[in-house]
């Protein structure tokens, strides 16, 4: 194998500069591929991290996954005569034992929960009007459900306690009704209650949408906004182990009855974007490493073209097809080998590069700057990856090199 | 030995039926296209017949698989062609090495030790760190025969080698043919047209349209 090695280093240097070339194609792949992929997978690493963290990993909604059956259908399911238009039975909307469901999820390991209210409500402060949802909570036991208390820059969960009917909005929502600190505003709900509400906390998410629309109260004052005494319409979960959050939600759903969705199911479309950029990424470097698999495929198709003498010679020494064919491929494969390491260097490179970089701005997901991931198993896959393509794009002109006839080529030569 | 090749409709090798002792200097002589190079390719195991054996060493060869035959090669054979056919990126020395290195009964220092000897057997201990494209042509032929005998080959196959060179170095090929066979007992098939050299070999065979046509004990 040392002479095969021997052999293969004497013809690669010969093409020096193609050589270069081809290493060369081989590293950009990897350290495109390595800094693409830094990219992306820190960024959604990040952004799954932020979502683990505010939301919570499991939300009980007050509603059946399915419509629930009519009283008609249920007294008669194969009747003969179908009724249309028959108006659903008035129920209490809310999740029905809330109390019972919250000790039951409670007594689990690992398992957090909090009952909450949420509801429409319209601000009003001076002639502005805002509408916003409105959470009911109870602040001890949110505060183990979420961490909405560490984007707070003013006040406390505790606070809506201490104040008599304390708000807590968002600061886009709190700029848009010109309200401070210790500001009385009315809050008007689709049941027509009107209620006295004074500015007791102020935070800031990041999230748009949640900064300009969203507001914290205790839940025994949404439940009197709303007209609803006594109702509960969310329970939201917590779990020591985020990864468990998709069965368990399965398992309680089956239990309770009503619709639970994990975070996974609650951001699925995010999650789907992510799967089509992980699409995009491998495509594009696919196609880079495709490139340069190619140029392997050319230079080492040229070595055999140009060397048949050499080849023949070697055969007629006593070097079997095996040998030529293996001479070949380890020439592709010094190729691929050489570009994979200094792709991985190329690429590190890139990363640091590129964590250098400031936006100036923050941008919505509270960063102003890459959220890059330097996981090893990038470095892997991208190197295992152009070592392969190398050894398959070096086997196709090897073989056709361990069949040559000597013969042929010396009668060719003389 | 008989054999026959009939390759594309043409019978390139009728009916030859040879055998060559240990030590035998042979001449394989004949017009352009009398089937020659075929010959040699054959009894080289570079190639096989359509009909009939080819022995070496009283083993028939003609079964064997194309890895068995490179290993019978490898060990036993020795090719000299009209072209050196050296290894460009690599020096004389180096060149040598390939078979010895490749059969990998001598390691290391022992291997270098006898591809120099080889080389120095053949005047050519200056050159053996050189290149072949800074040696001359006579020079690069008889790295090329150093290269033959790398293995200690019992036969010697020889295709026109010395067709590329001038008369002085053709005379000194052939004299290290004709010492190969005297002093080290190798047998030396040499096919060639210049009827001065082959005048020089112990036994000349004739072909006329890949068949013998005489062949003289000298």
């Amino acid at each position: 194998m040392n002479l095969i090695l021997d052999l293969a280093r004497g013809m690669l240097r010969r093409r020096r500069r193609q050589t270069l070339v081809s290493v060369l194609g081989v590293a950009l792949g990897v350290a495109f591929f390595i800094a693409i992929a830094g990219m992306m997978r820190g960024f959604q690493t990040y952004f799954v991290a932020q979502i683990i963290d505010v939301a919570p990993h499991i939300t009980i909604k007050d509603e059946t996954r399915e419509p629930p059956v009519q009283a008609a259908m249920l007294a008669s399911p194969e009747g003969a005569v179908s009724v249309r238009g028959v108006r659903p039975q008035d129920s209490i909307r809310g999740i029905r034992a809330a109390g019972e469901k919250l000790a039951t999820l409670e007594a689990m390991p690992g398992v957090a929960a909090a009952p909450v209210l949420g509801g429409q409500a319209l601000l009003r402060y001076g002639s502005r009007d805002v509408s916003a949802t409105l959470l009911g909570l109870d602040p001890e036991r949110h505060r183990r459900v979420s961490n909405i208390e560490k984007d707070m820059f003013a006040g406390r969960l505790e606070d809506l306690r201490a104040t008599a009917n304390g708000i807590i909005i968002g600061e886009a929502l709190a700029q848009r009704l010109g309200v401070g600190m210790g500001d009385t505003i009315s809050a008007i709900s689709p049941a027509g209650v009107v209620l006295s509400m004074r500015v007791a906390g102020l935070f800031r998410t990041g999230i748009q949408n949640v900064d300009q629309g969203q507001g914290f109260v205790l839940l025994t004052v949404q439940q009197v906004l709303q007209n609803r005494p006594n109702t509960v319409n969310q329970i939201l979960v917590r779990l020591a182990d985020v990864t468990q959050a998709e069965p368990m939600a399965r398992r309680i759903e089956a239990r309770f009855g009503n619709r639970t969705e994990s975070w996974e199911e609650q951001n699925r479309n995010i999650l789907t974007v992510f799967v089509i950029q992980n699409a995009i990424m491998y495509s594009v470097t696919g196609a880079i490493l495709l490139v340069a698999a190619f140029g392997i495929y050319n230079i080492i198709s040229t070595v055999v073209f140009e060397k048949t003498r050499d080849i023949a010679i070697l055969k007629s020494l006593g070097f079997a097809e095996g040998d030529i064919q293996r001479l070949f491929l380890v020439q592709g494969l010094v190729v691929g080998v050489l570009g994979a390491v200094l792709g991985c260097a190329l690429g590190a490179a890139m990363i640091e590069g590129l964590a250098q970089v400031r936006f100036g701005v923050d941008t919505p997901a509270g960063q102003d700057r890459f959220v890059l991931s330097r996981d090893w198993r990038i470095y892997l896959i991208a190197s295992g990856f152009a070592v392969a393509s190398s050894a398959v794009a070096a086997l196709v002109p090897a073989r056709r090199a361990s069949r040559l006839d000597p013969v042929q080529v010396v009668r060719g030569a003389a | 030995m008989t054999r026959r090749l009939v390759a594309e409709g043409v019978t390139l090798v009728r009916d030859v039926n040879l055998s060559f002792g240990h030590g035998e200097f042979v001449a394989i002589t004949g017009p352009s296209g009398s089937g020659k190079s075929s010959l040699l390719y054959l009894l080289g195991l570079l190639d096989r017949p359509t009909e009939g054996q080819v022995l070496l060493e009283g083993q028939d060869t003609v079964g064997l698989a194309p890895p068995a035959m490179a290993a019978l090669r490898l060990r036993h054979l020795g090719f000299v062609f009209q072209f050196h056919f050296l290894l460009p990126e690599f020096t004389a020395l180096e060149n040598v090495l390939i078979p010895i290195r490749k059969l990998g009964a001598l390691e290391g220092e022992a291997a270098r030790h006898s591809a120099l000897a080889l080389l120095d057997g053949l005047g050519l201990a200056p050159a053996a760190a050189k290149l072949p494209e800074q040696l001359s042509g006579g020079m690069r032929q008889r790295v090329a025969i150093a290269r033959a005998l790398a293995n200690n080959p019992v036969l010697v196959l020889a295709d026109e080698p010395t067709g590329n060179l001038d008369t002085k170095n053709a005379a000194a090929v052939f004299d290290i043919f004709e010492r190969m066979t005297r002093a080290e007992g190798r047998t030396v098939l040499v096919v060639t047209h210049d009827p001065d050299l082959a005048a020089r070999a112990t036994r000349r065979v004739h072909l006329v349209d890949g068949a013998v046509v005489s062949d003289r004990q000298v």
